[in-house]
């Protein structure tokens, strides 16, 4: 007979009373997420909810920079065919094209280094590959956003 | 679905195309005559059907863009992706018809004479 078993045991004996009650509450027993004072903090931040929020914001500043790129350079005033040394002299004469190309620079390279993170972090499995590729990404838009920054800022048309 | 791949490989044409293009660009530091040398490629007729695709990546990837961006923050976004999405394609041909002629016209000249 083992009604009067007396080791702790959530379930009551099947015919008997449960062995807890009002009297003998259970154990409170945490949600296994939940937060409290002792749990870690988290490491990671918000990085991945930034970029994606930048992808979008970064997005629409484009729509406006690149378009109204290609319109100067490829329709406007002969198109293509205007283009050359002098043309961009007289352009980068004014601060607000120098800051336009700014922008649209620094956007557009981080806008499309960031998109490819996510497309190398999509296929590129083996875990070296992914970190040569990424290495490679991130020093080849360093290299480009230096240059082109400082190529916009030392522009000297008189360099002949 | 191929409106995500077509976003996708659009959005890496037009970055591999920048890392050329500030490289190009940044032969005004070097001298005016290279400069002008390496942009008279642009002008060729080849090159100018490769800056018409440009042109189509790039519209596609912006009509496309604003597209994603309106279902992600429109609370009707979701509902009409659809309509959206044909909006998209029919804005883009439109604006590539317009394009044809100043994108393409001074190719045209040269192959055809004018
Ligand atoms: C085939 C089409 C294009 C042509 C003919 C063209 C032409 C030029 C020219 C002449 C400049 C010199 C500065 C100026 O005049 O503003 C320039 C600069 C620039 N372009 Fe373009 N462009 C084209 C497409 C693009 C696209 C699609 C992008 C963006 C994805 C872009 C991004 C830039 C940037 C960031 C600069 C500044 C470069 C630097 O800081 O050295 N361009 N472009
Ligand atoms: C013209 C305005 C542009 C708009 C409105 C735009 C919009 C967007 C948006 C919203 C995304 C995120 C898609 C997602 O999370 O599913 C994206 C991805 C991307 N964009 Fe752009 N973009 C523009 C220009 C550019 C430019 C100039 C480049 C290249 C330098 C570029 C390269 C990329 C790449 C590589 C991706 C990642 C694609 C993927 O993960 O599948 N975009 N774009």
């Amino acid at each position: 007979m083992s009604t009067t078993e007396t080791t702790p045991s959530g379930i009551g004996p099947v015919e008997g009373a449960p062995f807890y009650g009002v009297d003998n509450p259970a154990p409170l027993i945490e949600a296994p997420r939940r937060r409290t004072k002792k749990t870690p903090r988290s490491t990671r931040g918000n990085f991945e909810m930034i970029a994606w929020l930048f992808m979008r914001l970064s997005g629409v500043v484009l729509v406006v920079l690149v378009l109204g790129h290609l319109l100067i350079q490829l329709v406007l005033d002969g198109g293509v065919s205007k283009v050359g040394f002098a043309f961009v002299a007289g352009r980068w004469a004014s601060p607000w094209w120098q800051v336009w190309d700014l922008a649209m620079l620094w956007l557009a390279m981080l806008h499309g280094a960031n998109g490819l993170r996510t497309v190398i972090n999509d296929y590129a499995e083996r875990p070296a590959s992914r970190m040569w590729l990424k290495a490679l990404l991130y020093t080849a838009t360093v290299w480009t956003i230096l240059l082109g920054t400082l190529v916009i800022f030392t522009f000297d048309p008189n360099i002949r | 679905m191929w409106s995500w791949v077509a976003h996708r490989v659009t959005g890496v044409l037009i970055f591999f195309f920048l890392f050329v293009h500030v490289l190009d660009t940044a032969l005004v530091r070097v001298s005016p005559e290279d400069y002008d040398k390496v942009v008279a490629t642009y002008k060729t007729p080849i090159v100018a059907c490769l800056e018409y695709g440009l042109v189509a990546a790039i519209l596609f990837h912006a009509l496309n863009g604003l597209r994603v961006i309106a279902v992600d923050f429109w609370s009707k976004g979701p509902r009409y992706q659809k309509q959206m999405l044909w909006s998209v394609v029919g804005l883009w041909v439109v604006l590539m018809a317009g394009a044809i002629y100043p994108v393409l016209g001074h190719a045209a000249r040269v192959v055809f004479g004018s």
